[in-house]
């Protein structure tokens, strides 16, 4: 497909040549620019989504609910000494309860709550595999033989709606980054319509000379496809530049999913091909527009 | 003799208006020379369109070089134009081209290499006088000197058919008997050659050459040798 860079000079010659010259490059460069942020937007989103589901899947929360601070107290220690005991658990750890203090703290605040509230014990379980309702059940029924008021929670259950979120977010970008894909198809069929229009004598004589519409067609994709590489290029860097500003600022909120968002090398060589995917789509586009146009043509 | 050109009731109509070519039917032989006359807006250059399969016809037959060129799909029509050299009347040489990237166009279009088409590009610049101005762009050129080109361009590749739309209209006379000279000398090589023009001093200045005449779209044949078969000369009226 790239053999259409490498036509000789003269036939070149046969279509002027300006580059940047028109609006199209820039349009593309627009485009670009929109589809780096947006793909830029829906990886970080599934990777975010990835890890955090990835992270909360294994885990799972013991909780003891026991009005009676001695016997809960004693309950968390003997389920944690059962569990730690299973195949399936890789890491027991019982919250103490000046951290469980802290968990609630902005709901209830910093004054001392005393014992007029019972806080549950709360076990924090890490298990060697991905917690599935086997596994599940496996925790419930030991905890439940030593206190029957120990709940078992998988983590992942806790933050499934936010990760729902997450996942439409990712939808919504790759939605996007469809419809600027179609925009700029859109962009390129009126570009080589008009380019075809201000050439039409010299695609005529081409023709009458014994032109084939692929030898026309060849011309007109290259000039299309360098034009949109060159947008394309602004625009990857254009998109890179806010990326990284981006970045910067939540690398320095510092917490929790925000933290979480980021983007793998796979991800950023997917957004730095994005130039090569728009000049190949504008070819591709060009070559359809202009063979049908010339199909036209006697 | 095997035909290169044969019409049959050929008929040409643009959109829904009257015919502007009727029942045109005759036959052009290899390696002869045509001249085509008639008055102008007679339909020459609607009959010349057909030859150089720039247009279709409305009805009736065209065979080229043996077949049929009305239902021939569209991708083999670039094969047969590339047998067939054309000087349009405008001349159509591409602007922001020189003259010697024009006449070498049709080659090039051929795929021949660039290596070896420098040579004869330059022998036929130097041919038509233009030896000096090949690097001129058609803006810079003067009619005449824009019609060489045009003629150049059409015989570089050494059509089987040259189809010349009044070809001499802007030269002066020594320059239109070097141009008819040249015609002469493709045509011994065995080139068929068609010529409109409106000008019949041209006509007797090639001996041998028949005449097609054309009146409100309908072909007159005044020398018979166009019919299919043709008239024996001594039974002509």
């Amino acid at each position: 497909m790239l053999q259409f860079f490498f036509i000789p000079g003269h036939d070149r010659r046969l279509i002027p040549e300006g580059r940047l010259s028109g609006p199209m490059p820039w349009v593309i460069a627009i485009m670009i620019f929109l589809m780096v942020l947006a793909t830029a937007a829906g990886l970080a989103f599934s990777e975010a989504a990835r890890s955090v589901s990835d992270d909360l899947s294994s885990r799972v929360t013991v909780q003891i609910v026991e009005a009676n601070a001695d016997v809960r107290n004693r309950q968390s220690e003997d389920v944690a000494a059962s569990l730690r005991g299973l195949d399936i658990v890789a890491q027991v750890r019982v919250l103490p309860e000046g951290e469980i203090r802290e968990l609630i703290e902005p709901w209830l605040g910093t004054q001392d709550i005393g014992e007029d509230i019972p806080l549950p014990a709360l076990i924090d379980v890490t298990l060697a595999r991905k917690a599935g309702p086997a596994e599940l059940e496996e925790l419930q029924s030991a905890a439940a033989q030593l206190s029957s008021a120990a709940r078992v929670e998988p983590s992942s259950g806790l933050i499934e709606p936010v990760i729902d979120l997450v996942r439409s977010l990712q939808w919504i970008a790759l939605g996007l980054v469809f419809l600027l894909a179609a925009a700029t198809a859109a962009a390129v069929i009126i570009s080589a319509r008009a380019a075809l229009n201000t050439h039409d004598e010299t695609i005529g004589i081409i023709h009458l000379l014994g032109g084939t519409d692929r030898q026309i067609s060849k011309l007109f994709q290259r000039r299309i496809a360098l034009d949109a590489l060159l947008g394309g290029i602004i625009g990857l860097v254009g998109g890179a530049a806010i990326i990284w500003l981006l970045g910067m600022q939540l690398s320095a909120l510092g917490s929790g999913l925000v933290q979480s968002l980021g983007l793998s090398w796979q991800s950023m060589l997917i957004i730095a091909a994005i130039p090569i995917m728009g000049m190949l789509l504008a070819m591709m586009t060009a070559r359809m527009t202009i063979m049908g146009a010339l199909k036209k043509i006697l | 003799m095997n035909e290169i050109v044969q019409f049959e009731n050929v008929g040409l109509r643009y959109g829904a208006g009257a015919e502007t070519l009727s029942d045109l039917s005759f036959t052009l032989y290899p390696g002869s020379f045509y001249f085509l006359t008639g008055a102008s807006g007679a339909g020459k250059t609607s009959l010349l369109k057909l030859l150089y399969l720039s247009q279709r016809p409305s009805r009736g037959v065209i065979r080229l070089f043996g077949e049929d060129a009305v239902t021939m799909p569209r991708a083999r029509l670039p094969g047969f134009r590339r047998r067939i050299g054309v000087v349009f009347q405008d001349f159509r040489l591409v602007p922001h081209l020189s003259a010697f990237d024009n006449i070498a166009l049709p080659l090039r279009v051929a795929g021949v290499r660039e290596k070896d088409l420098e040579t004869p590009v330059a022998e036929m610049l130097d041919w038509v006088g233009l030896g000096d101005r090949a690097s001129a762009r058609p803006a810079t050129l003067s009619g005449g000197e824009q019609q060489r080109v045009a003629i150049a361009r059409a015989v570089i590749g050494r059509p089987e058919i040259l189809v010349a739309d009044e070809p001499t209209g802007n030269v002066d006379p020594d320059m239109a008997v070097r141009l008819l000279q040249l015609f002469e000398a493709l045509n011994t090589l065995g080139t068929t050659i068609v010529v409109a023009t409106h000008d019949i001093h041209l006509l007797s200045k090639v001996p041998g050459a028949q005449m097609m005449k054309l009146e409100k779209g309908s072909l007159s044949d005044p020398t018979g040798s166009l019919r299919h078969p043709p008239i024996p000369q001594d039974t002509t009226v």
